[in-house]
């Protein structure tokens, strides 16, 4: 959690400085689930994660390295700077790379469930959206035939109180997201996102249940979105006291003071933590930041898996010089 | 001789498959217990069994959505439409999803979209679509449009083993209208595809060449080669011809063949080209008819602007313009939904006389 919410703020900073380009969306606020509802994962389980679960692809083995590489958009990193921030996801590797059409993954999600049960594994997937996706009909459409088929799914709510500017009381009359569960026949809960311990129990029940056959759950983790939907976003729609009564609860701190306080984490150990962390960030920036650009040609190239390039219509030079070359 | 109609050689196509992968599966609306809206998927749920063959909620972006996610995880998803035109529903997952994985991540979205196409049965605007630009302006997307029996087979067959996403445009005005044994070999000049013609003077680096890459590549990504298989991007010459060119595809390849048999009666040759693919598409076998015959006419049963047909004559301009001896002329359906009523729809649907005219035009040009 506190790697999350460095690397965050180192990213915010390179943004600040113009260094990293395009939107510069963070999970800041939000590591307690990122981190909590992945780490309930075994290795083969999938993870369907958002542009906020920072938390989420470093429990799933994306280092800090990479992802610097995907924000400094180097010919090293996985998309060689065709997408933005955290839309990872290699084949083979069990998180799926999203878009930005949040909502859209939730049906991909219950595919990939499918298909791990139709292949007899016995993966569970997690996919996560925040309340904003909530609103969309692929919401309706994949909970409604994830319960229907009993899919091995974990669907996530990461309700952060505002989609971009607009608040929840603008966007459902639902006292709870997770009472929707109930019209879809399934499970749902809602828990304190910023609460790492509640997320993990609920999580782990969850994963469970669709492990054992029982369906999908729908979760609903409540916290505070703690800076703008992106960093160009000057935030003022949200008043002062919200920010403030929310500050009280951030995750991280929330972590370690009760850590603190159990006797398992000394006011050194933490120092020592941050060090840590800091050195493998800025060893991560100057890496990257050595690395080149892609090269400007690579942008037409990989549309498909399979594809003759002499099917791609010429232009016109191109075309009379091949001509002329063969008669 | 036994004849396969249009829609039979697509249920072939799909048993045929099945049979062969286990990773092949069927999904879509009432495709199970009912056998599809056409009964294109009939039997396919006592043989496969309902976790191969899933009846699906209305739900398009569903669909096409657990589509896009078991062929992430290893399956060759077919999902059917019930009509092309209900693919707007998931028309996002498809543009937006399916057709960016691979550029974006080297991820490989094996799935086929089945959307049965096209007027004519009175379906009115809503049963009626040809939808085949929305998609052929979203790069990632391949797009197959067979207009006979034989080609929906291979082509079929091919997509369901294509790595990538594949819309496949059915025209179900030719589900049950149009037959064919397909059994009997063929006469080169009736079936050749045009790189492997001896006619022209194109690029000679393509034809076999092209044939053989395409299977080398096949074999190393493990796949058994199979002449059942029709490659992508090889239009075929489906009438030879000296005096004019159609273009066409799909439901226009009918009316155009009847079209130069009318004029043929008065000894005048049309060469009828039909594209079978629109991603990739043979714009090589386009110039090379057009520097044949110099005149060219493009027909589409879809509406007008920035049709398909407008990408043909737009490349014809720019490649092939010096072979010209007439304007380009299209044959289309105008910009309008598509009426219901018989004398409406048939105002708006192309038509054989259509054609005629607009042939004798070019030849008097």
């Amino acid at each position: 959690m506190v790697l999350s919410r460095r690397l965050e703020m180192r990213i915010v900073e390179l943004y600040r400085q113009g260094v990293v380009t395009g939107g510069c969306y963070t999970g800041i606020g939000n590591e307690a689930t990122s981190v909590g509802t992945a780490l309930v994962l075994e290795g083969g389980d999938v993870l369907v994660p958002t542009h906020r679960d920072m938390g989420s692809h470093l429990v799933r083995g994306h280092t800090p390295l990479e992802i610097m590489r995907q924000y400094l958009k180097r010919a090293t990193s996985q998309t060689g700077g065709r997408d933005t921030g955290l839309h990872l996801g290699r084949e083979g590797s069990n998180i799926v790379g999203m878009i930005s059409h949040l909502a859209h993954m939730m049906p991909v999600a219950v595919g990939v469930a499918l298909a791990e049960r139709m292949q007899d594994r016995r993966s569970v997937v997690l996919t996560t959206v925040g309340d904003g996706a909530t609103s969309l009909g692929d919401f309706h459409e994949s909970l409604n035939f994830a319960a229907v088929s009993k899919a091995p799914v974990v669907f996530v709510i990461v309700n952060n109180q505002y989609a971009y500017s607009t608040p929840t009381t603008l966007q459902f009359a639902s006292k709870k997201l997770s009472d929707r569960a109930t019209g879809y026949g399934m499970v749902g809960h809602t828990v304190d996102g910023t609460d790492v311990f509640e997320v993990l129990c609920a999580t782990e029940e969850a994963v469970a249940r669709a492990r054992a056959g029982d369906g999908p759950t729908l979760l609903e983790c409540v916290t505070m979105r703690m800076r703008g939907h992106s960093e160009h976003d000057d935030f003022k729609y949200v008043p002062a006291e919200l920010i403030e009564r929310w500050s009280a609860w951030d995750p991280v701190e929330r972590l370690s003071a009760y850590l603190g306080e159990q006797g398992l984490l000394t006011p050194g150990a933490r120092t020592q933590i941050e060090q840590a962390v800091a050195e493998e960030i800025e060893d991560a920036v100057h890496t990257a930041q050595a690395e080149p650009l892609p090269a400007p040609q690579s942008a037409v190239k990989d549309v498909f898996r399979r594809w003759d390039d002499r099917a791609t219509v010429p232009d016109i030079e191109t075309y009379e010089a091949r001509r002329i070359r063969h008669g | 001789m036994a004849e396969t109609t249009y829609l039979e050689a697509i249920r072939q196509a799909l048993f045929e498959e099945m049979h062969r992968d286990q990773t092949v599966f069927c999904l879509g609306q009432d495709i199970g217990h009912f056998g599809g809206a056409f009964k294109v998927t009939r039997g396919l749920l006592e043989t496969f069994g309902p976790s191969r063959v899933i009846d699906m909620p209305i739900a398009e972006s569903a669909i096409v959505g657990v589509a896009i996610g078991a062929a992430l995880r290893g399956l060759r998803p077919v999902a059917e439409m019930q009509f092309a035109d209900f693919v707007t529903g998931g028309f996002s997952q498809l543009v937006n999803n399916a057709a960016t994985f691979h550029y974006r991540l080297g991820v490989s979205v094996p799935m086929v979209v089945r959307l049965p196409s096209g007027g004519g049965v009175g379906g009115g605007p809503f049963h009626s679509r040809n939808p085949e630009a929305w998609f052929t302006h979203a790069p990632g997307l391949k797009v197959v449009a067979p207009a006979t029996p034989r080609d929906a087979r291979r082509l079929l067959k091919a997509a369901i083993r294509d790595p990538d996403p594949v819309i496949f445009l059915e025209q179900k005005y030719l589900y049950r209208r149009l037959k064919e044994d397909l059994e009997q070999e063929l006469e080169d000049a009736d079936y050749a595809d045009y790189a492997d013609g001896a006619e022209g003077s194109g690029f000679e680096e393509r034809g076999d060449d092209a044939v053989r890459a395409s299977r080398t590549r096949a074999r190393a990504e493990g796949e058994e080669e199979d002449s059942d298989l029709l490659a992508f991007g090889r239009a075929r010459v489906a009438r030879r011809g000296e005096h004019v060119s159609i273009v066409t595809y799909a439901n226009g390849v009918g009316l155009s063949l009847d079209a130069a048999h009318v004029l043929g009666q008065e000894g005048i040759q049309v060469e009828v080209l039909d594209l079978r693919t629109l991603v990739p598409w043979d714009y090589e076998a386009v110039l090379k008819t057009v520097a044949k015959t110099g005149r060219l006419l493009v027909v589409q049963e879809a509406t007008r602007t920035t049709g398909f047909a407008s990408e043909v004559c737009a490349v014809v301009a720019e490649l092939g313009f010096e072979n010209l001896d007439a304007p380009i002329r299209r044959v289309t359906a105008p910009d309008t939904p598509t009426p219901s009523e018989q004398g409406l729809e048939a105002f708006v649907r192309p038509n054989c006389d259509r054609i005629v005219e607009a042939l004798r035009w070019l030849l008097a040009y």
